[in-house]
């Protein structure tokens, strides 16, 4: 079970900004929420957005602990 | 070395002057303070409001990092960083940034400079609130230039 967090134009897209999802990669994490929101799935697999494991920001594949908090991460704004 | 005062994400209205004020205080061997605020700022009285979206533990660990690189850049004593998050109405301020220094030259730059980063890098999603609803905001190409005059 990963917690994910979405920020910005995602989290409006989406309906909700944190959610409990069961994966155990990023990947799987993927194919479950664009499963269930294909706008969503096309939207995290857009350009600019990043995606932060336990807060640090990763590239292409992650395992995921039991409890991991997976960020997506639109293109930052500044203040 | 950042001590988690420095950096300061808040939801409720702060007052610039008190907190210039408290960083100036008690410093024998600062010789410079600037500081910066940056207001909410409604386009011809169109946007009702800003809101700004922090991630806790992700954008103020992001924001320690790049000013510790600028308190050694440019030779800080100290640095303080205010930033609003959640609805911001406009006249309120959104940002205080102060850098204390030997010099002032050192601490104007540095100012400058945090305040470029904060404007265009910092990992913040700003939605402007007018009358026809939300917008999401990405960050200008004149952002861009002015966080680019110091690679």
């Amino acid at each position: 079970m990963a917690r994910v967090l979405l920020f910005g134009r995602l989290a409006d897209l989406a309906g909700w900004r944190d959610r409990a999802v069961e994966a155990v990669s990023l990947r799987g994490l993927r194919e479950v929420l664009a499963g269930a929101d294909p706008a969503l799935g096309e939207a995290l697999a857009g350009p600019g957005v990043q995606v932060a494991v336990d807060k640090a920001i990763v590239r292409g594949e992650a395992v995921l602990a039991f409890g991991s908090e997976v960020a997506f991460l639109p293109p930052m704004s500044g203040g | 070395m950042t001590t988690p005062f420095r950096i300061t994400l808040t939801d409720q209205a702060f007052e610039p002057g008190a907190l210039l004020t408290a960083f100036c205080a008690g410093r024998d061997e600062t010789g410079a303070v600037a500081s910066f605020t940056g207001l909410a700022r409604a386009e011809k009285g169109a946007a009702v409001a800003l809101e700004l979206e922090a991630y806790p533990g992700f954008t103020d660990t992001a924001i320690a990092a790049f000013a510790d690189d600028a308190q050694a850049r440019f030779g800080l004593q100290d640095y303080a960083i205010v930033h609003r998050v959640g609805r911001i109405a406009p006249g309120e301020a959104i940002v205080f940034v102060a850098t204390a220094a030997v010099h002032r030259r050192a601490a104007f730059e540095a100012c400058d400079f945090l305040m470029d980063y904060l404007k265009s890098r910092a990992p913040f999603w700003k939605k402007e609130h007018g009358p026809d609803g939300g917008r999401w905001i990405e960050p200008t190409a004149q952002d861009r230039t002015d966080a680019q005059r110091w690679d």
